[in-house]
C-alpha cells in the first residue's frame, strides 16, 4: 500500500486490504482470538524448544557443530539406543540360533526365514564388498551362488571359512595354502611357463597348441601335481582350484593364466570370528548355503 | 445465480459498524444460544443422534467368530496382526487399497448427496454435529433453553449458578471420556481393553488416544461448537464447488417472504411477505446465522430453522414452508413469477451416481475374487543366473506365500515352462522327476522359501518364463506367479 488512506468495504464495513484483484478486495477481518494465542504460544514454544533441544548450526566459535540445547536430547544417541534395543528383541531367536546345528536351521522353516533374513542384512554389510550381491562374485572374489567351492560348500565348510577365513595370518586355524610364484622367485622360465599356460588351457578342453602341451606334460607333474591332482581337477582338501572346469578366479585368458602361475595369487579373506557374533555367523552360513550352490 | 452477500461472521443481528482504529487483532466470540426447536427435523436430528452414537459405542461390542488368537471381534483395526476386520471383510496390509477404495466411495457418496440436497452430512450426521447436539442437551438440562441461560450468564456468581455450571462440565467431561474410551476399543478386543483400561494394564498408546479424544471431545463439542465448522473444517470452503444451484438446500424464500415486518393479529396480509421478522430462526440457529441472509459459509443446513419458522407460520396462520430444502433457481422463478422447475437429474448428480454404482460393483467383483492365498515368485536378481560345474543353468527364487485362512493348509508346488528343470527347495529337499513338492502355509501368515531351478543348457532361450504354481491339496484351489528364467547375457 503506497497511500496510507484505509479502505473501508462499503458492504460489510470492514476495512480491506487495499489489494485488488480485477476489482475483487480481500477484507481485513481480525482473526478470531483463540486462533492467535495459539499463534503466540507457537511462538513462545519454538522459543523454548530451541533452548532446549538441538537448534542453531554452526554458530561462530563452534566450529561445523550446532547448539547441543539443554535437554541433552542427541539423535546419534537415540539410534545407539534404537540398535541396542533390536539386540534385545533378537536375543531370544539368535540364542535359537546359537544353540541349533546349521542342518536343524535350514530345515526349521521359521529358524530358516530368521537366518535368512539375518544373513541377508549380514551380507550386504560385511561380504557383498567384495563378493557382490548374492555372491555374485568378481574377479579375484569367489562366485557364492554356484557349485564350485574351493575348500568346501557344505553349512560347516561355509561356516568354517566365516570364522577363520583364509590366509588370515592373525587366525591359527585360517584356511591355508601357498602357491609359488613359479615365475618371479625363479622356479620355471618364462617359456616354461608360457608353455604350461596351453597345457592348462588343454586340460579345461579349450584350443592349446599340443606341441606346448606335451612339452610342459612333464613340468605340470613334477611341480603342480601334488595340490592340483593330475587329472587338473583340483583338491579341496587343499583349497586347489579345479583347472578342468569354466571357472577361473582370477580370469581364464592365456594372459590371466600366465599371471597366475608366474606370480601366484593367494588372496585373503579375514577372519570373521570375533567382528560378527555368533549367531550373525551362523545367519551367514545358512544365506550363502541357500544361495544357489550349497553343498549337502 | 442470487446475489449472495458475505455477512461478517458471528454478526447476528447488531448493524455493521466500522471498526475503530487501530483494529482489533482479534475478534471476540459471540457466544450463540441456540433455542430448541420442535418439528419434523428437529425429531429427525434426535433419531439420527440415536443411531449414530448408538453405532460408536456399541459397534466393538459385536462379536464375530474368528480364528484362533485373533479376538472375537466384528470390527477391530488389530495393528499387531495387521489386518483390519469388518464383519466377513478381512484387509491385509498389502490390500489396503481396498480401503483407499472406501474412501474414495464415501468421498462421491458425500458428493452426489451435497450436489442434490446440500449439507445434510453437515447438518445431520457430522460427528461435530452429533456430540455438539449432545453437549446443548446437556446444556439445556442444566441450565434451561435460550433465555435462562442467557440470564444465567449474566447473573453474579451465585450457589445456584456455580452447581449448574459444574454439573453442566461434570456430565461434559464424562460424556467426552466416554467417547475417547470407546475409540480405542476399535483397536483392541472390546471387553478386554476395557477391562484392562482400568486396571492399568491397557498399552500406553491407548491411554494417550483415550485421553486425546476426551480432550478433543469435551473442546471441540463443548467449547468450540461452530468455530470448528467455521474455522477448522475444510468442508464449508469446499461446498462453492459441489452444490449449485440446482441443488435443495435450506433456503429462505424471500419471493414469499419480502417485503417482511411484524404482523399484528388484525391487519391483513396483503401487499407484504409473509415474514414476520420474529427473529426464531435466527435463536434457533446452532452456528448464529440469519438464513434470510441467503447461502453461506457458516450454515451446516441442519434445517432447525425451518421447524421455528413453520411453528410461527402456524400461529399467525399462513401456509408453512417459508423456510424449505429449496433451490436457488426455483426461488428466483417464482420471484419472476414464472413455475419453478426442479432439475435433481443433472450432469453432475448423474456422473457421481454412475461412479459410485461402478467403484462399488468393482470393489466388489474384486473382494469375491479374492483368493485365499497370495503367491509371490521373486527373483535373485543377483547373480541373473548360474552356471553349474556340469555345465547346467540354476536360478534362484524367494517364493512368498501369504495364507489368509485362519487354518495351516498344505499347497503341492510346481514349476512349468522349462520341461527339463529340476527345481529343490531349500530345508525341504528336492522334487521328484517332474512332481510337485508339499509346502505347508501357517495359518494367516506369511511365509518364505527358497527355491532353486535348475536346467540344462542345451538349447535354454536366454530367457524364458516359468509359472510357479501352488495348489492345495484339500480345496484344489490354485496360486500361480510367473517369475522369469535367464541363461545368459541378452
Amino acid at each position: 500500500m503506497t497511500d496510507h488512506k484505509r479502505d473501508i468495504d462499503e458492504v460489510s464495513g470492514v476495512e480491506t486490504t487495499g489489494h485488488s484483484w480485477d476489482g475483487i478486495k480481500e477484507l481485513n477481518n481480525p482473526l478470531p482470538r483463540w486462533w492467535l494465542y495459539v499463534f503466540y504460544g507457537s511462538i513462545v514454544w519454538a522459543i523454548g524448544y530451541m533452548i532446549v533441544m538441538p537448534a542453531i548450526p554452526a554458530l561462530p566459535g563452534m566450529g561445523m557443530t550446532n547448539t547441543r540445547g539443554i535437554a541433552g536430547h542427541s539423535d546419534r544417541a537415540e539410534v545407539a539406543k534404537e540398535v541396542e534395543k533390536l539386540h534385545t528383541e533378537r536375543a531370544a531367536a539368535a540364542s535359537q540360533l546359537v544353540g541349533a546345528s546349521l542342518e536343524q536351521i535350514e530345515n526349521d522353516l521359521s529358524l530358516q526365514q530368521f537366518a535368512l533374513a539375518m544373513g541377508e542384512s549380514a551380507f550386504g554389510d560385511n561380504c557383498a564388498t567384495c563378493h557382490g550381491a548374492g555372491g555374485r562374485g568378481a574377479k579375484g572374489y569367489p562366485m557364492l551362488a554356484d557349485d564350485i567351492w574351493l575348500w568346501d560348500g557344505t553349512l560347516e565348510g561355509i561356516e568354517t571359512t566365516l570364522r577363520h577365513g583364509i590366509r588370515h595370518t592373525e587366525d591359527p586355524d585360517t584356511r591355508r595354502n601357498t602357491m609359488p610364484a613359479f615365475g618371479r622367485d625363479g622356479m620355471l622360465t618364462p617359456r616354461e611357463i608360457d608353455d604350461l599356460v596351453e597345457y592348462v588351457l588343454d586340460l579345461s578342453g579349450r584350443e592349446a597348441d599340443q606341441a606346448a602341451v606335451s612339452r610342459a606334460a612333464p613340468i605340470y607333474a613334477t611341480q603342480c601335481v601334488t595340490c592340483h591332482g593330475a587329472d587338473g581337477k583340483g583338491n579341496r582338501q587343499l583349497g586347489a582350484p579345479n583347472l578342468t572346469d569354466h571357472e577361473w578366479l582370477f580370469g581364464g585368458e592365456p594372459r590371466d593364466i600366465q599371471q597366475t602361475i608366474y606370480s601366484a595369487r593367494n588372496a585373503h579373506m579375514p577372519a570373521w570370528q570375533g567382528r560378527l557374533d555368533d549367531p550373525t555367523i551362523k545367519a551367514l552360513a545358512v544365506y550363502v548355503h541357500s544361495l544357489g550352490g550349497g553343498e549337502k | 445465480m442470487t446475489k449472495v452477500t458475505l455477512i461478517k461472521a458471528g454478526g447476528t443481528d447488531a448493524p455493521a459498524k466500522k471498526p475503530e482504529h487501530p483494529p482489533s487483532l482479534y475478534e471476540k466470540r459471540h457466544q450463540i444460544y441456540p433455542k430448541l426447536a420442535h418439528g419434523k427435523f428437529r425429531s429427525f436430528k434426535w433419531l439420527v443422534m440415536a443411531v449414530t452414537l448408538g453405532i460408536y459405542y456399541l459397534i466393538p461390542w459385536i462379536r464375530w467368530p474368528r480364528g484362533e488368537g485373533i479376538p472375537d471381534q466384528a470390527v477391530l483395526a488389530d495393528f499387531a496382526g495387521e489386518k483390519f476386520y469388518f464383519f466377513f471383510f478381512e484387509i491385509w496390509p498389502q490390500e489396503i487399497y481396498y480401503l483407499g477404495g472406501l474412501l474414495i466411495l464415501g468421498a462421491l457418496a458425500l458428493f452426489l448427496v451435497t450436489s442434490l440436497f446440500g449439507r445434510v452430512w453437515c447438518g445431520y450426521t457430522c460427528p461435530q454435529t452429533v456430540w455438539t447436539d449432545l453437549y446443548i442437551w446437556v446444556e439445556r438440562a442444566f441450565e434451561g433453553d435460550r433465555a435462562a441461560r442467557m440470564r444465567l450468564d449474566k447473573s453474579p456468581m451465585s450457589f445456584n449458578k456455580a452447581w449448574r455450571k459444574i454439573g453442566k462440565h461434570i456430565v461434559w467431561l464424562l460424556i467426552a471420556f466416554l467417547t475417547g474410551g470407546a475409540f480405542i476399543l476399535y483397536w483392541h478386543d472390546a471387553p478386554t481393553i476395557a477391562r484392562t483400561f482400568f486396571t492399568g494394564e491397557a498399552p500406553l498408546t491407548a491411554y494417550f488416544f483415550a485421553g486425546i479424544l476426551t480432550f478433543t471431545t469435551y473442546a471441540l463439542a463443548g467449547t468450540m461448537r461452530e468455530q470448528v465448522c467455521t474455522y477448522l473444517c475444510p468442508w464449508p470452503r469446499i461446498q462453492g464447488a459441489l452444490t449449485d444451484e440446482h441443488a435443495l438446500n435450506v433456503t429462505y424464500r424471500y419471493d414469499r417472504g419480502e417485503p417482511r415486518g411484524p404482523h399484528r393479529k388484525d391487519q391483513s396480509w396483503e401487499g407484504r411477505g409473509d415474514c414476520i421478522d420474529c427473529k426464531q430462526c435466527v435463536q434457533v440457529c446452532p452456528v448464529g446465522i440469519d438464513i434470510r441472509d441467503g447461502a453461506q459459509l457458516e450454515c451446516i443446513h441442519c434445517a432447525l430453522c425451518i421447524d421455528a419458522c413453520d411453528d410461527m407460520m402456524k400461529k399467525v396462520g399462513r401456509p408453512t414452508g417459508l423456510i424449505a430444502y429449496d433451490t436457488d433457481v426455483a426461488v428466483q422463478a417464482r420471484a419472476c413469477g414464472q413455475k419453478p422447475r426442479y432439475k435433481l437429474l443433472r450432469t453432475r448428480t448423474v456422473l457421481y451416481a454412475i461412479l459410485i454404482a461402478a467403484i462399488s460393483l468393482l470393489m466388489m467383483w474384486g473382494y469375491s475374487a479374492k483368493s485365499t492365498y497370495e503367491f509371490n515368485v521373486l527373483k535373485d536378481r543377483s547373480p541373473p543366473f548360474i552356471r553349474l560345474s556340469d555345465g547346467r543353468i540354476r536360478n534362484g527364487y524367494t517364493l512368498k506365500l501369504v495364507n489368509k485362512s485362519t487354518d495351516i493348509r498344505t499347497v503341492a508346488v510346481s514349476v512349468e515352462g522349462l520341461p527339463e528343470a529340476e527345481f529343490e527347495i531349500i530345508g525341504l529337499g528336492s522334487a521328484p522327476d517332474g512332481g510337485s513338492m508339499e509346502l505347508t502355509a501357517d495359518a494367516h501368515g506369511v511365509d518364505r522359501y527358497r527355491l532353486l531351478v535348475t536346467a540344462p543348457s542345451e538349447g535354454l532361450p536366454a530367457r524364458t518364463t516359468l509359472t510357479v504354481q501352488i495348489k492345495d491339496a484339500e480345496t484344489g484351489e490354485i496360486a500361480e506367479a510367473d517369475a522369469p528364467f535367464t541363461s545368459g547375457d541378452r
